[in-house]
């Protein structure tokens, strides 16, 4: 009887059912918006035709349109014939993980010749920065992370979310728009001997305040005075000056000062695959024995979050560095995607001068990547959405990607109005 | 570039390699095999009759449609993945006409497969639900009870499979059901259980409702082969949707590794069915919680491949008429190694082949006898003496009858 009334739709509640009246969610509450996949939110529902979004750092060409790659699209015109798409190994891609271990530690490396690096394939930057941040948890379990002031607002929910206790250290110096780089020295030198450190590798997100060369060697040398341990979040390897290798220099300092350092790397803006999901986490290791065996571990990790990671952005990956034309086609993309920031800085800054700002504007064109840290409060930023429908973090973070030629005077404008009188 | 300085000051010096996963160790054990006899019946990964994997011919013409549209972009997909492809989701576990998704009362969030639902949905529930202790049954999947772990709840079990009857052991499982505190999690498998292949009838599905409503717990369920088990789709959701209509609450994980071939894309939808569409917009926004640290938003290209031939009335029909193929090939491997033992007058009832249900078959061949046919035989599989059958063709099935045949007669 029960089971006709199941096929009418809904089923008669027979006896000591339950009371079904009441949700077990009530208590729920509605969580805040993430800071800055809202603001692209917030963007998409303005109606406004002058509406500008300079929030999430996602790279658009000079008609504020996304870009795919033509390497990308070449690789992905081979691949769609494609008979398989069977699950990767729990590591991934070993074809790719190869291949981009040579972008981050270069393509002579030691290091990967004597295989003493583990690595495995994740989802993008924050699939990697977590996965360390598990691996941390698990096996120096007393262990903390050092975070730079500002960073990345997700770097703190993933350690967070590890259950790996946080720290900061002084990165950002506000008054000068700089690197308050003493105050970092201070910080290296007093935290306790073995401490693991975030640091961004190139294009610090958000403030686009980089280390000298000199400076990241002077870091270097205090790691090793105090033997801590160095974590680099490498989300923008070619897009701060254009060249890959450039881009890796702190890394390869860091590791011909023996450092034994940890790796985050993502594809998602330099190969503009942001939505496929693409990176790779690296460690690397006292010799190949301990290599094999902490990427056993680290698939461990894997294996009860998603089993293995996603074949189809790993493929391109593998199909454009593994054939010297489309690397080349890459590397020029990339380029041309790096100068055109940098050219929207110049324009940028140019345009405040223009307009007569009474503040100095240097650390436009000083700062480095997709990012300018511009130095506005958030009452500001408020002002520049409400007034002029331009829509941004409010730490002030200027996603360059964002700025065009057809926008950056009406930006630089809107940034004078909000500015002028503070 | 050499590297200088000192070598052995490794933080994580003392880490012990890991033991091989149980079942993707199989297929890496596999592949070392040299014999040209090798048989993989590990992974649960359709083959066919010639023993490849297969693309479906419907996500072929999808991915040249997605490829050969200029328009389609890469960018970060919202955290709770394609809107779509959610959508389209929910439909299909739920019934096109279900009325929680009309009232607006499910959420559903884009993750990665069975696995990363699993893990989104655990994690959620250990973060705000009052109960942190999930039951699963005995035995499952053997990912299931690190996924829930690592979420952070503690995992216990309940009586399911029966290896006098290789049935349900349904008296067992409604006791444990009974003992369980009241708004303890249950995971259920949808149908086509894995590894035992061993179903609830519709009657019994009515009864383990009727128990878990009255002492308030809350269902899970895991769907990964919806469309596998009988060749139907809605055939294969009915489980799920009596306990949808009934108005209570549950969460579902679905997958489409297995139905539409996308294993290494990852895809796959978490469901969580609330009493309201306000309860639900608020455990949405605390699922975005679980994800962005996590992954921060779900992969692109396998949602894509989905919503296309969900959405489309001409692809959908093929789909599922390709999906049947499938489902009917692995019935009939059913039949032939039914058959095949039969023939040989291998000791021992094997009619469990036949009524067992989806990808598996849970032989009842004990570990020695799993490890006698891969030393002798070449033939992989789990050794809980779980065998794909997928991994099966008429060609093979005369060598695994014949395997399962002498480690019967030789081995205890």
């Amino acid at each position: 009887m029960l089971l006709r009334n199941a096929c009418a739709g809904r089923i008669v509640k027979s006896g000591a059912v339950r009371s079904l009246s009441t949700s077990w969610w009530k208590h729920v509450e509605p969580a805040p918006k993430d800071p800055i996949l809202g603001v692209t939110e917030a963007f998409l529902a303005d109606p406004s035709p002058e509406k500008v979004n300079v929030g999430v750092g996602a790279y658009r060409d000079d008609n504020g349109k996304p870009v795919v790659l033509e390497c990308v699209r070449e690789a992905e015109r081979r691949i769609a014939g494609n008979l398989n798409m069977e699950y990767l190994p729990m590591g991934g891609s070993v074809n790719m993980v190869e291949e981009t271990l040579k972008l981050a530690y270069g393509e002579n490396s030691d290091l990967i010749k004597e295989k003493r690096i583990a690595a495995v394939q994740a989802l993008s930057g924050t699939g990697a920065c977590r996965l360390f941040a598990d691996f941390q948890k698990r096996f120096s379990p007393h262990s903390q992370i050092y975070i730079p002031v500002p960073t990345w607002a997700n770097h703190h929910n993933i350690w967070r979310d590890a259950h790996v206790p946080q720290n900061t250290f002084h990165y950002y110096h506000p008054e000068s728009r700089g690197l308050d780089f003493a105050s970092m020295m201070e910080d290296i030198k007093s935290a306790p001997n073995g401490s693991f450190f975030l640091l961004h590798a190139c294009a610090h997100n958000p403030t686009g305040v980089d280390p000298t060369e000199e400076q990241w060697r002077e870091i270097s040398h205090q790691f090793k005075v105090k033997g801590h341990f160095a974590f680099f979040d490498m989300a923008y390897q070619g897009f701060a000056s254009g060249d890959p290798e450039r881009d890796a220099k702190s890394i390869r300092i860091f590791l011909e000062d023996g450092h034994l350092i940890g790796c985050a790397q993502s594809y998602a803006k330099n190969m503009g695959l942001y939505g496929q999901r693409v990176g790779c986490l690296s460690v690397v290791c006292d010799n190949e024995k301990q290599a094999v065996a902490v990427k056993s571990q680290l698939q461990q990790l894997a294996r009860p979050m998603y089993s293995n990671p996603p074949v189809h952005g790993a493929l391109v990956v593998s199909i454009i560095l593994g054939d010297p034309e489309l690397k080349k086609l890459w590397l020029k993309e990339v380029k041309g995607m790096a100068d055109r920031i940098i050219g929207m800085r110049s324009a940028l800054k140019e345009n405040l001068e223009k307009l007569g700002s009474p503040l100095s504007w240097e650390h436009i064109t000083k700062q480095i990547g997709m990012f300018c840290y511009s130095g506005m409060t958030p009452e500001q930023v408020d002002r520049l959405t409400k007034e002029f429908h331009i829509y941004m973090t409010r730490n002030g973070r200027i996603s360059m990607a964002g700025v065009t030629t057809g926008n950056v005077g009406y930006l630089a404008n809107a940034i004078h109005e909000v500015t002028k009188s503070a | 570039m050499s590297v200088s300085g000192d070598h052995s000051n490794s933080v994580f010096a003392n880490v012990v390699q890991a033991p091989e996963d149980p079942i993707l160790g199989v297929t890496v054990a596999y592949n070392k095999d040299p014999s040209p006899d090798k048989l993989n019946l590990g992974v649960g990964a359709y083959r066919t009759e010639e023993g490849k994997p297969l693309v479906l011919n419907v996500v072929r013409k999808a991915e040249q449609l997605l490829v050969n549209d200029p328009s389609r972009v890469k960018e970060y997909l919202p955290i709770t993945g394609l809107a779509d492809f959610n959508k389209l989701s929910a439909k299909l576990i739920f019934g096109a006409d279900s009325v929680a998704i009309q009232e607006n009362r499910v959420t559903t969030v884009q993750c990665l497969s069975g696995t990363g639902s699993l893990r989104v949905g655990g994690e959620f529930l250990a973060r705000h639900y009052h109960e942190r202790t999930i039951y699963i049954p005995q035995p499952t999947w053997g990912n299931h009870p690190k996924v829930f772990t690592l979420a952070g709840l503690s995992v216990k079990t309940y009586r399911y499979y029966n290896p006098n009857t290789r049935g349900l052991d349904f008296e067992g499982l409604l006791e444990d059901l009974g003992n369980a505190p009241t708004g303890a999690i249950v995971l259920l498998h949808a149908c086509a259980h894995n590894p035992t292949g061993v179903d609830p009838t519709s009657d019994q599905w009515e009864h383990i409702r009727l128990l878990m409503r009255s002492k308030g717990l809350l269902p899970f369920f895991d769907s990964a082969y919806q469309g596998f088990a009988s060749g139907s789709l809605d055939a294969d959701a009915s489980s799920v949707r009596i306990f949808v209509a009934d108005g209570g609450e549950c969460l579902a994980a679905q997958s489409y590794a297995k139905n539409m071939g996308l294993y290494g894309e990852r895809v796959g939808a978490l469901s969580i069915v609330c009493k309201t569409a306000e309860v639900a917009s608020r455990v949405e926004s605390q699922l975005k919680l679980v994800i962005r640290p996590m992954y921060s938003n779900p992969p692109i290209h396998g949602a894509s491949i989905v919503a296309t031939v969900l959405k489309d009335r001409g692809m959908y029909d093929e789909w599922t008429i390709e999906l049947k193929a499938m489902a009917d090939r692995i019935i009939s491997m059913r039949k032939e190694l039914f058959d095949a033992l039969q023939a040989r007058g291998t000791p021992g009832d094997w009619s469990h082949i036949l009524k067992q249900i989806g990808m598996f078959t849970f032989t009842g061949l004990n570990a020695d006898q799993v490890a006698f046919m891969r030393k002798e035989y070449h033939i992989y599989m789990t050794s809980d003496g779980r065998i794909s059958m997928a991994g099966l063709s008429s060609r093979t099935v005369p060598h695994l009858a014949d395997a399962i045949h002498a480690a019967i007669s030789n081995v205890a």
